[in-house]
Parts: C-alpha cells; sequence; structure tokens
C-alpha cells in the first residue's frame, strides 16, 4: 500500500535532502543539543504523513477539493485583512481561537489547484477570457498577501499561479507582453512599497552600507560561504555559524552554515539532489495523463525549484533578503508541510495514470 | 459528436504538445539558473575564497592585550615598599547602565558600598570617559563576590574583575620617595602618545605619577603581552587560541633605608620639615623625610574627595615634598663652607681675628649688622666663629670677598641649582650674584646684600636635599655628591640583578689643611661649648656638624627675637648639617624643621638619632616632646 502510491526515486532523493538538511539543523543550533533536531523530525513526521496521504488521493478527488480549499483560503485571507494580529509590523496570522495559523500557506496548494482545475475544465480549446478569468484567481490572493505585507509570499505564489498559466500554454505575445509591462511597472511598485522593502533591495546593490543594520545578514553569509571554500570546514566547525555570526542561522541562512562547513563539493551534492527531484517530478508532470495533473505537478515542481533559488540567490547576495526556507533543509513545519503536500500530489498523478486511463 | 471528439482529441495532442515543449524549456531555464548559482559559489568560494576567510578570522579572533605585572620596589635591605596584590574589583561601564546612581543602590543591597566608595566612583566618573571601566569597589571578599554573582543579572554593565592591586606597606612612611601610581588620565595619555607606547599600555590603565613609581615608570611598568582569543558576534571570548606572554616590569631596589627612613620619621614626632641622609661616598639616599606625609595607598584607585581636600587643603601641605621643593634660607650653616671659601681664596687665614663688639657695621654707615649675641663673641678666628656662629665674623668675612666670589665658590657645592636626583619635581633654590640680582631685579648689588649672605639669609635659598648633597660634598673633602634613589635593578625574566653605578662626581680643589680646619671646628660644634653640644654627647663617634635657623619673619632693627613670644607658624626655622664619623664619613645629613627655633636644641638631636641608627644600629628610646623648655645659642 505505502509502496504502491509512492514514488520511489523522488521519495528517496526527499529523504535524503531532508536527512541532509538535520544534520545541517544540529550544527546550526550549535551541535550539543538535539531539541531543534528533534522538533524537526516531528515535523518531518507530520509532513511525510501528509504526503502519504496526498499521494493517496485520486488526482479526481484533489480536483473536486480545489475550488472549496480554494475559496476558504480566500475567505481566511480576507479575515486576516480585517482581523489579524499584528506581529513585527505585518498582519499575516489569523487567530482561530484555538491556534493562528497563516492563511497565505494554504494558498500556496490552493492556488495552483484552483488554476489547473480552471483549466482542466476548459481544456477543450482556451481561450484569451480563460486566461484573464486564471489570472483573475491568482491575483486576488497574491494581491491580498502582498497587502499583509509578505512580499516574499505573495512572489512565490505568484510564481506558482504563473507556473500553471505558463504551462496551460499562455501565448508567447502576451507573456513577453506581460513581461515589457511589468518592467515598466517598476517604478510604480517602488512607490508602493514599504521602507524596509526597498532597504532591502538598496542593501542587496551595497551590502556595506549599513553593515551593522540591513546589510548585516548579507554580509556575515557571504563571509560564511566564501571562508567555507571547496571543502568547507567541517561539520560543526563553522566559525561564522558556530560563533553566532549568521542570525538566522537553522531557518532561512541555514545555506550559509551549510555552504561554510561542507564547501563547494557539499553545495554540489545538495544542488544534484535538487535537480533529481525537479527532473523527476517534471518528468512525471510531462507523463500525466490529464490535464490537471500535468499542470499541478510541473506547477508544484517549478515552485519547489523557484524556492530553492530565490534561497540560494539571497543567501549568497545575488537577489533581495525575502523570508523564504530553503526546501527540505531549513527548520521549520509549515514550509516542509506545504512543500511535502505538494509533492504528495505530484506523486498521486504519477501513480493514478492507469486508473484514469482505464 | 465524433468530429468534435477528434477536435477535442486533437486539441488535446496539441496542448501536451504546448505542454512538454514549456516543460522542457522550463528544465533548461532550471539548469541555467542552477549554473548561475554555481558560477556564484565558485565565486565566493574558490576565487574569494581567501578575502572571506580572512573577514571570517577578523570577526572570530580578538587580540586582548595581557598587562604585565608591574615591578616591585625594595629598599636597600630588601624590604617591600610598592607591591601588587592579586584581588577582586566591581567596575562599572557608565555608558551600559541607564541609571548609575540608582543601579548603585541597588547593589548596595546585595554588597557594602560604603561613602567613601561612593565618592571616588563620582570623582573617577568625572574624570573619565563613560565608556571606561570604573571600580565601585575594590578588594572584595570571596564572598562578596559569590554574592554579587547571585545577583548578576539584574546588573548589567557591572563586572567582577580580578586584577592586580598596587600596595604601599609603608604608609606614609618615605611616601614622598616612593610615590604612587593612579590612573591614567588625559595627560598621561598624551605623554604615552608622544613617546610613541600607546600599544604597550593597551589595558593598562593605571601608571606611575610621583616619586620612584614615576620617574621609575618605563622599568617598572614592563612590555605588554597579547592573547589572541576567539570570541562569538557579542565579543565574549570563547577560548584562547595563543598568547604572547607580557613581560613584567623590573624589579627596583632603592638607596633608602627604611629602618633609618622610619626612625628619622618618627624623631620629628609632630613638626613639620624635612631630612635628607646621604652616603658621602657614593651619592645614596639613605633617607629622604618630608613630614607630614601621605598615605600613597589612598591615590591607587582614585582618591574620594574628602581625603583629596584634606590633603590638599592642610595648612601642614602634607603633599608638599619639602625635602625637594621647599626652598629656605640656610642660615648659619652656611658658614662652614664660607669659611673654606674665605681660606681657599686667601681671604682669610685661621689665625686672622677679629674682636667681636656683637655688631658689624660697613664703613661710613650707621646701620648695624647684629650679631645673635647681643654683647659679642670677644677675640674670634675663623674656628671659633665657626663653633660659636659668630655673625659678626662672617658679615665681615663675606664683605670682603664680594658675593661674585662666594658665588663662584658656592656653584660647584651644588648651591643654586638642581641636583638632579631622580626623581621629578625638585626645585632649584636660589645662590645670589650681581648678575642675578641685575636680571631679576634690574638692580645694582649693595654691600648690605652681602653681609646678609654671610649668615645665610637674605636671598640665599636653598633645599634640604641640596644642603644635604653640599654637606656630603664637604664631608668627602670635595668631591661633588650627587644624590640618587634607584640602586639597583632586578631583570624580571633573568633575575638578575644590575647594580648601578655612583654617578662619578667632579672634584672641587681644596687644600686638605683647609678642610681639615673647617672639619675640626665642625666636630667642635658638637662638643661642650659648641652650638650642638647635645647632638655630641655621649657619643662614641665623632660628629661634624653645624646649626643655622633660618629666619620666617624678619626683625625690626633693635628688636630682640624672643621665641616664646613669636606665634608657631612665624617662629625661625631650625636648620641643621652634620656628618660621621667624622674622619671617615658614611652619612652626611642636612635636616629642617619648620617653625624649630633653634637648630641645636630642635634639628640636632633628630641627628643623633639617625646617626645612632645608622652607625650604631641603635633604636631611640621612647621620647618626651623635643626641645621643650630648653634653648640653646645659634
Amino acid at each position: 500500500m505505502f509502496s504502491r502510491r509512492i514514488d520511489g526515486p523522488l521519495m528517496a532523493a526527499l529523504m535524503l535532502a531532508i536527512a541532509l538538511g538535520l544534520t545541517v539543523i544540529y550544527s546550526a543550533s550549535g551541535g550539543q543539543s538535539m531539541d531543534r533536531v528533534g522538533g524537526q523530525m516531528r515535523n518531518v513526521l507530520v509532513a511525510v504523513g501528509a504526503l502519504w496521504i496526498a499521494a493517496n488521493v485520486p488526482p479526481q478527488t484533489l480536483m473536486r477539493l480545489a475550488v472549496p480549499v480554494y475559496v476558504v483560503g480566500m475567505a481566511l485571507l480576507i479575515g486576516v485583512a480585517l482581523f489579524g494580529d499584528v506581529r513585527n509590523g505585518a498582519r499575516r496570522w489569523l487567530n482561530l481561537g484555538f491556534s493562528s495559523i497563516q492563511p497565505s500557506e494554504i494558498m500556496k496548494i490552493a492556488v495552483p489547484l484552483v488554476l489547473a482545475w480552471y483549466f482542466h475544465r476548459h481544456e477543450e480549446g482556451l481561450r484569451m477570457r480563460d486566461f484573464a478569468v486564471a489570472t483573475i484567481l491568482l491575483a486576488l490572493p497574491v494581491g491580498l498577501i502582498a497587502r499583509q505585507p509578505d512580499l516574499g509570499t505573495a512572489l512565490l505564489i505568484f510564481a506558482s499561479g504563473f507556473f500553471v498559466i505558463f504551462l496551460a500554454g499562455l501565448s508567447w505575445r502576451l507573456i513577453i507582453g506581460m513581461g515589457t509591462l511589468g518592467l515598466a511597472a517598476l517604478p510604480f511598485l517602488w512607490g508602493a512599497m514599504h521602507d524596509y522593502q526597498r532597504k532591502r533591495i538598496l542593501t542587496l546593490i551595497d551590502p556595506n552600507e549599513d553593515p551593522q543594520g540591513a546589510g548585516y545578514h548579507i554580509i556575515q553569509s557571504t563571509i560564511a560561504i566564501g571562508s567555507g571554500g571547496m571543502l568547507g570546514k567541517g561539520w560543526l566547525n563553522g566559525t561564522q555559524a558556530q560563533l553566532d555570526f549568521l542570525p538566522e542561522r537553522s531557518t532561512d541562512f541555514i545555506f550559509a552554515v551549510f555552504g561554510e562547513e561542507f564547501g563547494l563539493a557539499g553545495i554540489a551534492v545538495l544542488l544534484i539532489l535538487y535537480l533529481l527531484i525537479i527532473a523527476r517530478g517534471l518528468m512525471i508532470a510531462a507523463s500525466a495523463s490529464t490535464t490537471f495533473a500535468r499542470l499541478v505537478a510541473g506547477a508544484v515542481t517549478l515552485t519547489f525549484f523557484t524556492y530553492a533559488f530565490v534561497n540560494m540567490g539571497m543567501v549568497t547576495g545575488i537577489l533581495p533578503v525575502v523570508g523564504v526556507p530553503l526546501p527540505l533543509i531549513s527548520y521549520g513545519g509549515t514550509a516542509l508541510l506545504s512543500m511535502l503536500i505538494g509533492f504528495g500530489i505530484v506523486m498521486s498523478v504519477s501513480t493514478h495514470k492507469q486508473l484514469v486511463q482505464s | 459528436m465524433s468530429a468534435t471528439l477528434g477536435h477535442a482529441l486533437r486539441d488535446q495532442r496539441r496542448e501536451i504538445r504546448t505542454f512538454q515543449t514549456r516543460i522542457l524549456l522550463s528544465g533548461l531555464l532550471i539548469l541555467f539558473a542552477f549554473g548561475l548559482l554555481v558560477a556564484r559559489f565558485t565565486w565566493l568560494q574558490v576565487v574569494q575564497r581567501e578575502f572571506y576567510h580572512t573577514l571570517a578570522e577578523q570577526n572570530r579572533i580578538s587580540f586582548v592585550p595581557v598587562v604585565p605585572n608591574r615591578g616591585i620596589i625594595t629598599d636597600r635591605n630588601g624590604e617591600i615598599l610598592a607591591a601588587n596584590f592579586s584581588a577582586y574589583t566591581l567596575e562599572i561601564t557608565p555608558s551600559r547602565v541607564s541609571n548609575v546612581d540608582s543601579a548603585i543602590d541597588e547593589l548596595a543591597e546585595v554588597i557594602e558600598v560604603s561613602a567613601r566608595d561612593r565618592r571616588r566612583f563620582r570623582k573617577l566618573q568625572e574624570e573619565s570617559k563613560n565608556f571606561e571601566s570604573l571600580p565601585i569597589r575594590t578588594r572584595l571578599t570571596e564572598e562578596e563576590v559569590a554574592r554579587f554573582a547571585v545577583h548578576r543579572f539584574r546588573f548589567p554593565g557591572f563586572e567582577i574583575k580580578a586584577r592586580l592591586f598596587r600596595s604601599y606597606p609603608q604608609g606614609e612612611v618615605a611616601s614622598h620617595a616612593i610615590g604612587y601610581i593612579g590612573r591614567i588620565n588625559d595627560g598621561d595619555v598624551k605623554r604615552i602618545d608622544a613617546q610613541g607606547n600607546a600599544t604597550n599600555y593597551k589595558g593598562t590603565d593605571h601608571i606611575g605619577k610621583l616619586g620612584i613609581e614615576g620617574a621609575y615608570e618605563r622599568e617598572l611598568h614592563g612590555n605588554t603581552g597579547s592573547e589572541q582569543v576567539e570570541i562569538d558576534a557579542g565579543g565574549r571570548a570563547i577560548r584562547s587560541l595563543s598568547r604572547n606572554e607580557p613581560h613584567s616590569g623590573n624589579n627596583l631596589i632603592v638607596t633608602l633605608d627604611m629602618q633609618l627612613q622610619r626612625v628619622a620619621e618618627a624623631a620629628f614626632q609632630d613638626y613639620r620639615g624635612a631630612l635628607v641622609a646621604i652616603d658621602p661616598r657614593n651619592g645614596d639616599v639613605l633617607a629622604l623625610v618630608s613630614k607630614p606625609g601621605f598615605d600613597p595607598n589612598l591615590f591607587v584607585d582614585g582618591i574620594d574627595p574628602v581625603n583629596w581636600d584634606a590633603l590638599n587643603n592642610s595648612p601642614d601641605k602634607p603633599l608638599n615634598n619639602r625635602a625637594l621643593r621647599g626652598q629656605y634660607p640656610p642660615g648659619s650653616t652656611i658658614k662652614p663652607f664660607l669659611g673654606l671659601a674665605a681660606l681657599e681664596t686667601k681671604k682669610r687665614t685661621p689665625e686672622f681675628s677679629i674682636s667681636d663688639p656683637g655688631f658689624f657695621a660697613l664703613p661710613g654707615v650707621t646701620h648695624r649688622y647684629r650679631d645673635h649675641k647681643a654683647d659679642g663673641h670677644g677675640s674670634v678666628n675663623l674656628r671659633k666663629a665657626i663653633v660659636v656662629s659668630c655673625d659678626t665674623y662672617f658679615y665681615g668675612l663675606a664683605n670682603d670677598m664680594g658675593v661674585d666670589a662666594i658665588h663662584r665658590f658656592m656653584t660647584p657645592f651644588g648651591f643654586g641649582a638642581k641636583t638632579g636626583i631622580d626623581i621629578e619635581g625638585e626645585l632649584g633654590g636660589l645662590q645670589p650674584s650681581s648678575d642675578w640680582k641685575w636680571q631679576r631685579y634690574k638692580q645694582k648689588w649693595y654691600a648690605g646684600d652681602t653681609v646678609s649672605v654671610g649668615i645665610g639669609q637674605g636671598y640665599w635659598l636653598v633645599t634640604p636635599l641640596q644642603l644635604a648633597a653640599a654637606t656630603a660634598t664637604l664631608a668627602n673633602g670635595g668631591t661633588v655628591v650627587h644624590p640618587r634613589l634607584l640602586k639597583a635593578i632586578q631583570d624580571s625574566k633573568t633575575l638578575e640583578t644590575r647594580e648601578l653605578g655612583a654617578p662619578v662626581g667632579e672634584t672641587i680643589t681644596l687644600k686638605p689643611e683647609n678642610v681639615q680646619l673647617v672639619r675640626e671646628a665642625m666636630i667642635e660644634v658638637t662638643k661642650p661649648g659648641g652650638t650642638a653640644a647635645r647632638a655630641g654627647a655621649g657619643a662614641p663617634y665623632v660628629i661634624a656638624a653645624k646649626t643655622g635657623t633660618a629666619q620666617v619673619v624678619g626683625m625690626k632693627q633693635g628688636e630682640k627675637y624672643d621665641e616664646k613670644r613669636v606665634k608657631e607658624a612665624h617662629r625661625d626655622h631650625a636648620v641643621f648639617i652634620a656628618y660621621a664619623p667624622a674622619d671617615n664619613p658614611t652619612i652626611a645629613i642636612a635636616l629642617l624643621v619648620e617653625n624649630g627655633g633653634h637648630g641645636g636644641s630642635t634639628a640636632a638631636p633628630i641627628a643623633r638619632e639617625v646617626f645612632d641608627y645608622h652607625l650604631l644600629k641603635k633604636k631611640p628610646a621612647v621620647k618626651q616632646k623635643l626641645g621643650d623648655g630648653e634653648t640653646s645659642t645659634d
């Protein structure tokens, strides 16, 4: 039962990456206590359980769930905008009485599902109008999340939705046109940004302008990675990591710890693991039997890539600092959960093919 | 139906083709993006690796200065004058504390903080920069340290430090010679920078201010070492990486004999004054007394304002080093030198004698220069003039020599100039000449000025140190004595002691028979009939001496000085010079008792106690107050 719905190669690569993550978390949390590793193991168990469930849900069922999940997600997002708790200057959390949730996390799954559902419904000949509707379905949650403000999550959800639209066959002319429009809108976007967001972009251009403030994270993480060299300083031996110079080193900046202690060689291993996961995901997408399955699997895989790329780019100073964890490696349950549910869906797509065809 | 289905199938096939093309395209884009990242990692980790490695090392490695132990100061017999002991201090960095006063109030609930601690801290705070760590409590007991540690979290910006303290076990004794260390102030910082010593003083917060501590700072301080420590982002030291040991300051052995010093200081009882004892053979300063003294321990961690005001405003001026900085008229103690001058310049022969009517008058002037003995000393030759301290004889002698000849003779003995002793702050006194008066006052020198010089009054000023050095030069027969306090340096590493050679004195050419005549006269001073008979009474060795009186207020013509009627502060100072044993002197002293009246009565017994100890190792018995009810002529 377990193996029938689980894609072996994909699962193996995911678990290897997660195991690698646990060793880095151990080092990032000081190398003396198992507390954080234990916590993350619980997160992994929950997330793998969710993956298993998702893998066992047939794509048709998922398709039926798409709209309700999206509607609930939207309702919660509107709830956040109206009644959300303000934490660290942003309104992202909704207190449900028994626990607090970030509805934007639900949208990470709901948006690709609902768009794939929409395109699947209209698969017999997509017209311009369909892309317009899809764009609206995407723009609503992205706009609400961006207003929280949580630009990083908004961009990632936008990316996941965009991947669906792109894979559904949005014409190149439109893509190029929208791209040009987007570039033209940049100055206005700049004007609409919060101060801290502008600062992050300025910091990217010259981190040394404010070395103790906004630039500190980037300066310390590039020092960590650069000083790691080819082979790294060795596990638990990263001076930047172990002596507290790296901030947020078990979450968003965990890649710096990894790069410092394992060097370019270690990074190469991680990149290969990521490429294996992505390649497997894209293969499954390419051979999926329905539009919905194709689009969801493709979008999940490309979103996974986006997370990895944005995080590594941010930590090495080529992208602005946005709160994106390193997928499968960073400490934290929520991101891991939505990531593995995504791959559970991919596996479901891969193992329910015959069922659809018959 | 089938057409629609076929259409749909075609559509779907086209859609799948589009999808697969785009998946392929995405794959290529992903490879390109990862390639970009790999390029970035290669740039950071291979090309720029050295650069980032250096930055990482700079992040984690900090150089901490390791302060050397300050050298120990001992006297010639190994008795400790200044040493170090290790103790805990509780220090506050004011910039890290929001409200220092209330924090100290809170601290007082945990460990004792006296009013004196608070005053001292407030004064330190005014004098220091905000980010400096300043002691609020010194010398904490183990129990206090433990008690503070429990409450440590309540006191951010407070820190317990183990530190070496300077202590002066002698207290007030010899305080002016030993000096003290104090916290480095802005002036010290400038001086250290100017000497290019800033690196060596990293981590040092005390510096020698006065006396031996000040003069030999360079020897005592040593060389600062350094320690490479690994620190975390908060600046806390995690572990030591390497250590470059400091080189402790060298130990100093001074010429003082503390036993003698104590005898001398005790002999002064409550009198103010100064005494300098010198070995005439090599210039070793055996005792250097300036009374009253002060406790140098008060200065070590910043003196509190109450003690400071008490020391500074006391009419007794305990901070004034009278031995080096007190300038007094030498009075009659100058007569042996003048007698020698007259013999050497052939202005007088030993046989020449005058008939003393009790006064001297310049030819054609009615003003009378009175002798202290109103009816005169009768027939007086040079020898008798010294023994009975006949003023009339020396008035005439000085007048015959003239001030410039006196000046020429006296200068080689060191009068009118600093002796060059190896501690700071010395004053030069004044040895008058006609040139000097012209330059100073634009006035010509009058014959009457010279007459006063003949009895060591008028413009002539000496410091006790200067007078002691001149006496020592006289005692050894004319080899100029350069007094010094540092006898030897012990290298802190090799523990080898290097004796400093005695400074070579210039020779003043004197006829032995003239020196002998003066010596014999000075010996007779201490015999019955001499002005210092008390000093010599019953001594198993021979003392050569001369008494003197330094006038504090001038007497009007014809007025009789009566010690008992003059209030204490206006009483004359007693001056005394002596050396012993007279035929082969090993000690020469000059001493001054402020408002002590006649040298013979108050000063001479002090000298005797010093000699008894130095020559016989005899400690004086408990004594009654000096000079009471006794008068002696000068």
